[in-house]
């Protein structure tokens, strides 16, 4: 008779990792549904998280226009999103996004241009040196943060596109597919695929990226993966992510938030604490991690870059 | 209310307590998350929501008592109604002082500012002052005193329960599915009781007879 000693056993054979792992996660699902029962709606951010384990980047250059700012910690930048794809409180992302696959994924660049080409997304990352870029990210709702996003200026993709005359937007387009992505499902939520736009000039600026990761890694899912746009100066919103489709277009494309909300939500949609939202104040905001709220910089703070583009323009009419 | 020591009076002291408790579970989660580090990247939202879920929670709960009495003729239900109805009144407080303390720090400027230039929070505003006057004169002696009239102060409650589902779905950005399930359960509410008037004065009273004879 074989007795095993103690040592024999692995500790892994008696508790699962992942069991061992979710074993909060499991309190907590049994709080949630004793709180269920008193009639609370359960909370999505409470439910176990899955932390995206990312791939380090390698040879990042660092960029003169990060920003020097306290940067807000990963795991708020991670578990506090807006990606309707994947539910539409800001903690659902983090727990839905795993159904996302970001490879195999490719980017058709088409349109007014004179080299239409689909990107495979491993030669996209390719196209130009990887820049850290540490950017203000201020969100239509009021808040903010400080992000090191990792990429290339969008501009590098481009020059490689050999826009015509007629290119005088890009609209993006983010993946659709409601097997990865479960919100897509309903169309009460928002209008199918994500739809977002910049004039041709906006998106040549030095400041707009084309982003892959954040704080040295590629991007978890939930903040884009695995390739996003970054506009610093306008909100959140018009950042899209997860990007299957960049078209050179020579109207104004028909964003889907302007769709959602016509008055409420402009193409522009700069960051300008004198233009209100028509529900709510834009003036202050909170830093995520800051208690008192602080004033909101017109252009998010990049008005010294940025300003130039909109020379002439009323930013209230063009909101 | 007696004094008199009876089993009845001891099983629903008992009962009273229990529902007490119960009614500080949404109190007891928010410590928790607190205590557990689980309040997430912008506690303040957190707390703003969860203390406005729990006010319509508890003002929906207050309405439903009547409802239920007439249904099932569980009479004593009544006598957990102020009870319910002072937890949605905290709730309210609880949810007006994070808005005042937490979100604003405050800045009574910025408050009033906000309060009358924001819809969703002139209705919000409005209808917590609708809830003071109702709980004011929540107690024993009140309802004597005040006598038909307090029936008829209290039916503010319908107007601070409409608004405060006015004011959650004016918030909201594009998701409106919660804000419209409570405004279902507060229509259908406010509907049984339309259904139970306009019962009472037709001539043949099907709904009222059945609802008297309990």
């Amino acid at each position: 008779m074989l007795i095993k000693k103690p040592a024999d056993i692995k500790s892994s054979a008696i508790t699962s990792k992942e069991l061992f792992l979710s074993r909060r996660g499991f309190l907590v699902q049994a709080a949630i549904a004793g709180a269920a029962v008193a009639g609370l709606a359960a909370p999505d951010f409470l439910l176990p998280s899955e932390v995206h384990a990312g791939e380090k980047l390698a040879k990042v250059q660092k960029s003169k226009l990060s920003i020097d700012e306290k940067q807000t910690p990963l795991k708020d930048i991670t578990t506090y999103n807006n990606f309707y794809e994947f539910g539409t409180d800001k903690y659902s992302p983090a727990q839905y996004a795993k159904s996302l696959m970001p490879r195999p994924w490719t980017v058709a660049v088409e349109g007014e241009i004179n080299k239409p080409k689909r990107y495979d997304i491993d030669e996209l990352m390719k196209l130009a040196p990887l820049e850290e870029r540490i950017y203000r990210m201020r969100c239509v709702e009021g808040w903010s943060m400080v992000i090191p996003w990792i990429g290339f200026p969008l501009n590098a993709l481009i020059k490689r596109a050999e826009p015509t005359g007629k290119a005088k937007f890009v609209e993006f387009t983010t993946l659709l597919d409601p097997k990865q992505m479960p919100e897509q499902r309903s169309r009460m939520i928002l209008d199918w695929p994500y739809i977002e736009g910049l004039r041709i000039d906006e998106a040549n600026h030095p400041l707009a990226i084309l982003g892959v990761g954040l704080y040295g890694e590629t991007l978890p899912n939930q903040n884009g993966a695995p390739i996003r746009i970054v506009v610093p100066w306008k909100y959140g919103f018009k950042s899209i992510k997860s990007i299957v489709k960049i078209r050179f277009v020579e109207q104004q494309p028909m964003t889907t938030w302007m769709k959602a909300g016509p008055t409420e939500y402009g193409f522009y949609s700069n960051v300008n604490p004198e233009v209100d939202h028509p529900r709510w104040s834009q003036a202050t905001e909170r830093r995520i991690g800051e208690f008192l709220k602080r004033k909101t910089l017109p252009f998010n703070g990049y008005g010294d870059q940025v300003a130039s583009l909109y020379s002439g323009m009323d930013l209230r009419k063009y909101f | 209310m007696s004094f008199e020591f009876t089993i009845q009076n001891l099983k629903f002291k008992i009962a009273k307590a229990a529902v007490f408790a119960a009614c500080l579970t949404p109190l007891y989660c928010l410590a928790y998350f607190a205590f557990t580090d689980n309040l997430g990247a912008n506690p303040i939202e957190v707390i703003t929501h969860w203390t406005g879920d729990a006010t319509i929670i508890f003002l929906l709960i207050t309405l439903a008592v009547t409802p239920l009495r007439k249904t099932t003729g569980w009479n004593d239900a009544v006598k957990f109604r102020r009870l319910l109805g002072l937890f949605a009144f905290f709730y309210a407080c609880l949810h007006f002082m994070t808005y005042v303390w937490l979100d604003q720090f405050f800045d009574f400027r910025g408050i009033v500012k906000d309060v009358a230039k924001r819809p969703f929070i002139t209705v919000g505003f409005a209808s917590f002052i609708l809830l003071i006057p109702l709980a004011l004169t929540s107690t024993a002696a009140m309802v004597r005193r005040l006598g038909k009239r307090w029936q008829q102060l209290h039916r503010l409650v319908y107007f601070a329960a409409a608004g405060g589902v006015i004011h959650y779905w004016w918030l909201v950005k594009k998701d409106i599915r919660w804000p419209l399930a409570f405004g279902v359960v507060l229509a259908l509410l406010l509907a049984f009781r339309a259904a139970v008037r306009w019962s009472a004065r037709q001539p043949s009273r099907p709904f009222a007879a059945a609802a008297e004879k309990q």
